[in-house]
């Protein structure tokens, strides 16, 4: 990989943490409402599973898709004004913090129901594989996901048909609060896919370049029509002082202190092996970052100086497809 | 080019025409394919359209459906059949967070052109667990649209109408519709998909009804005509959303008003309309507004029990009597 594109992943991964700390900041002041999941610490895994991809895959994601979505392409401003609940908001305040979507970008959505992106992604491909177009479609889904009736639903149907899905288990060992031990009998997620006779890999989620290798050649694969190819990314969410403030204050979540890795951040590992390898050096890493926060300072800001959405503009957008209420004039 | 034909036959021209003319059209769920589905609505369609558009799927009802939502995401247009209303149960989860949902949620990004077809309603001797209907639980969400057409002629034009339409529709079929028959005009033009329809006119009450309760009502109207009774019939062939204006334009001219309807009493499309009629026509009322309703309990798997738990003609007939009888109720 060259320092271009090292440099572009790193920064993205930069992005991602300061757009989820200005979030966090955001829900504290309370400018921010409703339900918040944070990524901070998953970094190397949304950047290094979608800098594998094309702009013509389809991405399915969860509840915890802020970064998904910035990485994605979304620019940082629209999906700030959505977690404001804002009319300029990707879905124009109606959608919020756990519903991003972007049709233009072929981000088919976060769902807030567990398990539910299986099936879309299902769908996506479906209507991929009949076409017989080139692309994939991206299914993120969490470790407390895979116990959902869908999960094997969905893979069955995958693997019969052979569609072309890149299943991505973002392994982060907990489902809210109850680690993975005590709700998984087989614990090693990628195992389960074996049951359905769909390739599946257990892969550092720590460290972007593992994951960005093992989601290129997943995706070649699908690609060529292998069928869906699965990838479980061990991860472990950042301990960061001002999610574990709100995770406090919602009863029931257990403080993500406890819930933290031992190990290093996915960003300082990737910022050292950059200069280790003399791509970067501290100065231009510096320089990212401050970049980096002017844009999300700007996205907050333009969040927050928006306007919201009026009542008669979710009426329009709950009658926008009614246009053919008297179709049919005359059938042939 | 009226011919007389079964439901199940004008469901399956429907589809064969609009799959003939639009290959974004597919089909998916247990048995269509080759086997032709449950009741032959898809007989045929997997030889002629090959099984890429029409799909025999695994039991797998919350994920076939999210499949149709996901490839309606993408612009195709998937006709989605769960075999009993009884086992959409499953798929309440893609039918309700996922199809009602998506539009809404992403701005209006993403329209939903997906039909999904089931038939519910008592038939015979079933049991408990396969003679639901479930028609109050899914009128009552916002962003899904249902029809219950109760004719062969709009079982034709309303599926037609109903894969054009962009929104996420409940096709909702009856089981003991599908042998019945009917004289379907391909070449008529269908009336907007969510009009009622006035099956019969008469000056003294108004009957609401809609899919197999038409037929009984018009049953019962024919009898109570010989009694000097005269009834109007509605089928109402959409029950979200509602075409009030037929309703209360006949209620404020017969000022007596009757709803039929299969689905338990409690809570459901009668109370609605029972509600929404008495705000509009409250002083156009003679009388209050009467249902006859199924009882509220699971169905008796007995047989004498079983049809003695939803409404029979004779039920309708007793009630308009009683609805129109009284002294000094009639204008």
């Amino acid at each position: 990989m060259d320092k271009w594109h090292m440099s572009r992943m790193l920064r993205d991964m930069l992005r991602a943490r300061a757009f989820e700390e200005a979030t966090a900041q955001g829900y504290a002041q309370g400018k921010i409402a409703g339900f918040l999941h944070l990524y901070p610490g998953e970094e190397a895994v949304a950047v290094g599973v979608l800098h594998a991809a094309e702009p013509g895959d389809y991405v399915v994601s969860t509840y915890r898709e802020h970064v998904h979505a910035l990485v994605r392409g979304i620019p940082a401003q629209e999906i700030m004004a959505e977690l404001h609940g804002k009319k300029t908001g990707i879905s124009k305040g109606m959608g919020g913090s756990m519903h991003l979507f972007d049709a233009s970008r072929r981000f088919l959505g976060g769902y807030a129901i567990v398990g539910e992106t299986y099936p879309i992604a299902l769908g996506a491909a479906y209507a991929v594989a009949y076409r017989r177009l080139p692309e994939a479609v991206i299914c993120f889904f969490g470790d407390g996901a895979v116990n959902q009736g869908t999960f094997h639903e969905s893979l069955n149907m995958a693997a019969l048909w052979k569609l072309p899905i890149l299943f991505v288990c973002e392994n982060n060992h907990y489902q809210i609060g109850t680690e993975i031990h005590r709700h998984s009998a087989i614990t090693e997620v990628y195992k389960r896919a074996c049951g359905y006779g769909i390739p599946a890999e257990k892969v550092d989620g720590m460290d972007v370049l593992s994951v960005h290798a093992a989601a290129q050649k997943a995706l070649e694969r699908v690609r060529s029509g292998d069928g869906p190819q699965f990838l479980e990314l061990d991860a472990y969410r950042a301990n960061d002082p001002i999610a574990a403030a709100i995770h406090e204050a919602e009863s029931g979540y257990p403080n993500p202190a406890a819930m933290a890795a031992a190990g290093p951040d996915c960003i300082s590992l990737f910022s050292a092996h950059c200069c280790r390898e003399k791509h970067l050096d501290e100065t231009d890493i510096e320089r990212m970052r401050q970049e980096v926060q002017t844009e999300i300072d700007a996205a907050v800001r333009f969040a927050e100086e928006s306007a919201e959405p009026d009542m008669e503009t979710a009426w329009s957008i709950l009658h926008a497809n009614r246009r053919y209420e008297t179709l049919m004039e005359s059938p042939e | 080019m009226s011919e007389e034909i079964y439901y199940w036959q004008a469901l399956n021209r429907a589809m064969d025409t609009e799959m003939a003319a639009d290959d974004s059209i597919i089909t998916l769920g247990e048995d269509v394919g080759l086997y032709g589905g449950t009741y032959r609505v898809t007989e045929g369609l997997m030889a002629k359209y090959g099984e890429w558009r029409v799909r025999d799927t695994p039991i797998s009802e919350n994920s076939f459906t999210g499949l149709g939502v996901g490839a309606a995401m993408l612009g195709l247009r998937p006709v989605v059949e769960i075999m009993t209303i009884n086992f959409a149960l499953f798929a309440i989860d893609a039918i309700i967070n996922m199809a009602a949902k998506i539009p809404f949620m992403s701005g209006g990004q993403f329209p939903m052109p997906l039909t999904i077809r089931m038939p519910g309603g008592v038939a015979r001797q079933l049991g408990a667990q396969h003679s639901q209907r479930l028609e109050h639980t899914l009128m009552n969400v916002p962003g899904l649209r249902m029809v219950v057409p109760a004719t062969p002629q709009d079982a034709y034009g309303q599926l037609r109408q109903a894969i054009h339409s962009d929104d996420p529709i409940i096709f909702l079929e009856h089981e003991l519709l599908y042998f019945s028959k009917g004289v379907v005009d391909e070449t008529a033009v269908a009336p907007p998909i969510h009009q009622a329809m006035l099956r019969r006119t008469g000056r003294d009450m108004t009957c609401i009804a809609y899919s197999q309760m038409v037929l009984l009502a018009l049953e019962a109207a024919e009898q109570l005509a010989s009694e000097g009774i005269e009834m109007t019939v509605i089928d109402l062939r959409s029950l979200s959303p509602i075409d009030w204006e037929t309703c209360v334009q006949s209620v404020q001219q017969t000022h007596h008003c009757l709803i039929v309807e299969e689905d338990c009493r409690f809570a459901g499309a009668g109370a609605e309309l029972a509600a929404t009629l008495q705000e509009r026509c409250f002083y156009f009322l003679d009388k209050p507004i009467q249902r006859v309703a199924g009882l509220d309990i699971p169905t008796p798997f007995n047989g004498k029990l079983e049809a003695a738990s939803i409404p029979r003609t004779k039920d309708i007939i007793e009630a308009a009597r009683r609805l129109v009888s009284s002294a000094g109720v009639q204008s």
